[in-house]
């Protein structure tokens, strides 16, 4: 039994474990280092907590749109990244119209819910077109085509907004009712924080319960197990792939505005970043799978917020939090090398991976 | 009918799109003909024709009064569509939202008049834009072709004035043809005619006697024709080596980002062509090239002080060496997720050259300054148009091997990885070996790349190698044709060379860019100069059509 497991070991095998056995090593020594200095009280750990999840909520909503597209269309839509940033970039003009007519002060919860109504559709409207010309003529093509053409759909959306909209940071409104914070016990929570959470948490319980509950979400799974037989089946594919683009498109324009509230401003290249993390916490869940991207995006979120400070202090490394999207790109790396399918993720074929 | 409405009422979007991100406002400062047409209006009335042109072909039946009708009507749409657009302008201040919406703007559409007359003017324009695309459609393929190349010439002429004008002037004589061709902005309007006359000329003669002079050349008895070959190819090369001496500073300066994109893609051609590893974490190589030049030769940090030529081998190593440490880790994923993990490669290496921590040895954000020059004995590659001959000769050595290695044992290992990875393994193809060296090969080529980069430039930063420049050479290949060397080269010039040349637009450099890739991606995946397997793969599917859609159905079942 043993000789034969030892048999079967290549020497990449062996190289890998020393990558990830060094990596452990690091992160081990790294925390206990940190934890037993004692520079962070327990009060800095909590802030960090809270705003890792209240990031981790934004990644989660973004990456429900890749990781629905490619469950479906098993292609990574890099353009995403651009319908999340199309959607809080225009509803910036209706948030500043009601902000310079007062109206923002006023009915404060009338304005937060047409930003975002606005920011959803507008995320919407380039969804469903970004499928119907760019992707929609090459389902059949190999599958290094729609990523180039993805790609070429980012560059062409974040430059068209750019031409439309200007290329300068525009900040965003200050709403009154989300700024302060919740005090108890020494703990706070910035409002905002637990506005960005909360909202997050109930459009992925609404869309969650879409996708497993009505009929159309159940045609969506289908379709995404099995294109060919779902059709034999009367289900219309063209809908139910237009209506995914859909969904991500609503959850990544509500991910949006939460983005513009948190961070205040908007720019025409803010969905780089955002999307790239969204990818990553998609892949870390199990690419395909739905709660597998909510749950990658929040353990995403928490371990870039936690990390530095946990891992890379303790090491005597200078400006740890620079580091942060190292620490995020390294786990995206680490995931796919030992486990490609994703926490959550079922064991794919080789022909769908 | 309804498809020419469509048509027109998209060809309004995409006119009323093009004015509110300002393209049609900054070409306008460009004249095509001078006093007579700016390349804005050329913008506009290019949508219009193609899409009067497309109204056209989807015209069913063949009735031509029909087709002239659907052309107008779309025209007129279009250009009823950005009427419609000065009208909002002109009540309400879109300005507030889109910024390019500006008088200026307005002006332009309606041509400088009064706005009533103006627009009305716009809508005749539009319309008889769509009717002549009708007409074009309608008239015989010949003449068709004829025209499209005298006026893409003429319009080609004028968006590249500044880049021909300057040309011609270095050298005495020509300089005449500047004083008959150019104005300080624009065609004169008897160059543009005569322009037309020669190249039309030129066409027509071409399409009627092209094709009796090639089959002409192919008769030839086989020593004739390898002697006419070989005197192409000498005057190749004499053009490419006294390259930078005719074309001036500026024009080698581009010559000289163009070849370090060759260079790069060369490498990567290997990579993601041959092999079929698609590796979106490439420039983290010529990051590492770089930085070893810097590291090793540069005064600034004091660690060592090694000329070029010394620096060089390492620099080698150093590239081979970490493609294959990042290559390991990769070896077992295929297709999306390889190129997700070396993207986050390529990120990791950027942020940690960026970081504080790595400072004392790589400069942080602030770069690696004074880089020495190379030198050869007493000869120093100073400026662009020495540093050309170093990147030429780099480019030369990379095409040389990997023409070698295409043809090389290693190199049909790497075909048959890239098209099913388990036959290969079953035929007896080790996986670990051939990926490893497609890695370790491109990365080579990228540090070396990379070194003369750093040269070049005299210096190294963080933010020279961030991930546009991975994607973009990826483009480049995918544009140019996937595993075809000149595809390469055809691709780099296309893509980095043009947007070089026309550097006033760079605003909208990657707008253009973008739309390009989707475009080819839709019309013409396959590249500008494909290799010749791959042109069959994509296109071949009409000869034997039934047993490609055989082979489809096993592929997706």
């Amino acid at each position: 039994m043993l000789k034969r497991w030892i048999e079967r070991i290549t020497p990449t095998d062996v190289v890998m474990w020393f990558i990830g056995g060094a990596i452990l090593l690091m992160i081990f020594w790294g925390s206990t280092a940190t934890l037993t200095a004692k520079t962070y009280t327990v009060h800095h750990w909590f802030d960090f907590i809270i705003f890792g999840l209240a990031q981790g909520s934004i990644y989660a909503l973004i990456a429900m749109g890749y990781t629905m597209v490619y469950g479906i269309l098993r292609m990574i839509n890099f353009a995403h990244s651009e319908v999340f940033m199309c959607g809080p970039y225009t509803a910036y003009y209706v948030a500043a119209a009601f902000y310079s007519s007062g109206f923002l002060d006023q009915y404060p919860i009338i304005s937060l819910i047409m930003i975002f109504l606005v920011s959803m559709a507008t995320s919407t409207l380039v969804a469903i077109l970004l499928e119907r010309i760019a992707y929609r003529p090459l389902r059949t093509a190999p599958r290094l085509i729609p990523l180039i053409t993805a790609i070429g759909a980012s560059f062409f959306l974040q430059y068209t907004i750019r031409g439309l909209y200007g290329s300068g940071f525009q900040a965003y409104p200050v709403v009154n009712i989300l700024e302060g914070e919740w005090a108890f016990g020494g703990f706070r929570i910035l409002k905002f924080q637990a506005v960005v959470i909360l909202a997050a948490a109930i459009l992925m319980a609404a869309l969650y319960s879409f996708v497993q509950r009505t009929r159309l979400g159940k045609a969506i799974r289908a379709v995404s197990e099995d294109k060919e037989t779902s059709s034999l089946m009367g289900i219309d594919i063209d809908k139910m792939i237009v209506t995914t683009f859909v969904i991500g498109g609503m959850s990544a324009g509500a991910a949006g505005v939460l983005y513009a509230l948190m961070f205040k401003q908007v720019h025409f290249f803010m969905g780089f970043i955002p999307g790239i993390k969204a990818f990553t916490a998609a892949v870390l869940g199990g690419i395909g799978n739905i709660p597998g991207a909510m749950l990658g995006g929040i353990f995403l979120g928490l371990v870039e917020s936690v990390g530095p400070s946990l891992f890379l202090d303790g090491l005597g490394i200078v400006a740890p939090y620079q580091l942060k999207d190292a620490i995020a790109f390294t786990m995206l790396v680490l995931v796919l090398i030992f486990r490609p399918t994703g926490i959550l993720g079922e064991r794919l074929a080789v022909k769908k991976a | 009918m309804r498809q020419a409405i469509k048509i027109g009422l998209i060809g309004g979007v995409v006119g009323i799109l093009l004015s509110l991100i300002g393209m049609v406002e900054a070409f306008s400062q460009r004249d095509i003909i001078a006093h007579v047409i700016s390349m804005g209006h050329t913008l506009l009335i290019t949508v219009a024709l193609f899409m009067g042109y497309l109204a056209a072909k989807r015209t069913p039946g063949k009735g031509s009064l029909r087709i002239l009708s659907n052309s107008f009507l779309s025209g007129l749409l279009l250009a009823g569509m950005l009427a419609l657009l000065v009208m909002a302008g002109s009540l309400i201040n879109l300005r507030k939202v889109f910024i390019n919406a500006s008088p200026l703007l307005y002006s332009l559409l309606t041509f400088g008049l009064e706005k009533g007359i103006g627009a009305l003017l716009l809508l005749v324009i539009g319309a008889m834009s769509g009717l002549l695309a009708g007409i074009f459609y309608l008239s015989p393929g010949i003449l068709r072709r004829v025209l499209i190349i005298s006026l893409g010439s003429i319009v080609s002429a004028g968006v590249l004035q500044d880049l021909l004008r300057p040309t011609f002037a270095l050298w005495g004589p020509l300089a005449i043809i500047n004083e008959w061709l150019f104005t300080a902005n624009g065609l004169t309007v008897q160059g543009a005619i005569g322009l037309f006359i020669l190249i039309a000329a030129f066409s027509l003669f071409w399409s009627r006697k092209g094709s009796a002079i090639q089959t002409g050349f192919r008769q030839l008895p086989p020593a004739p024709q390898r002697i006419l070959k070989m005197a192409g190819i000498f005057i190749l090369v004499f053009i490419l080596l006294i390259l930078p001496r005719v074309l001036g500073l500026f024009l080698s300066e581009v010559l000289t980002i163009v070849g370090l994109y060759v260079l790069l893609g060369l490498g990567l051609n290997i990579v993601v062509g041959y092999a079929g590893l698609l590796d979106l974490g490439y420039v983290a190589f010529f990051a590492i090239g770089s930085y070893t030049v810097a590291v090793l030769t540069s005064p600034e940090l004091g660690f060592f002080s090694l000329s070029f030529w010394e620096a060089l081998p390492f620099v080698i190593v150093m590239g081979v060496f970490s493609g294959v440490l990042l290559g390991t880790p990769v070896l077992k994923m295929r297709g999306d997720y390889l190129a997700i993990a070396t993207l986050g490669f390529g990120e990791i290496i950027r942020i940690l050259v960026l970081s504080d921590f790595l400072r004392p040895w790589l400069g942080g954000a602030q770069g690696i300054g004074k880089i020495p020059k190379v030198f050869i004995g007493g000869f120093e590659f100073a400026g662009p148009q020495q540093i050309y001959y170093l990147i030429l000769a780099g480019c030369l050595l990379v095409i040389f091997i990997s023409l070698r290695l295409r043809d090389s044992r290693l190199g049909r290992a790497w075909m048959a990885v890239r098209e099913d990875e388990d036959v290969a393994q079953a035929m007896g193809i080790n996986l670990v070996a051939a990926k490893l060296l497609a890695f370790a090969t491109g990365a080579g080529f990228s540090a070396l790349s990379g070194a003369i980069f750093a040269t070049k430039l005299g210096s190294v930063y963080p933010h020279s190698f961030n991930v546009m420049i991975s994607i973009n050479i990826v483009c480049v290949i995918i544009v140019g044709g996937m595993g075809s060397i000149p595809g390469v080269i055809v691709g780099a010039a296309a893509l980095v060379g043009l947007p070089e040349l026309l550097r006033e637009f760079a605003e909208y450099r990657l707008l253009v860019y973008g739309a390009v890739l989707v475009a080819m991606m839709l019309l013409r995946p396959e590249g500008l100069w494909p290799e010749a397997l791959r042109r069959r793969e994509l296109h071949g599917e009409k000869e034997n059509e039934a047993e490609s859609e055989s082979s489809l159905k096993l592929k997706s079942g």
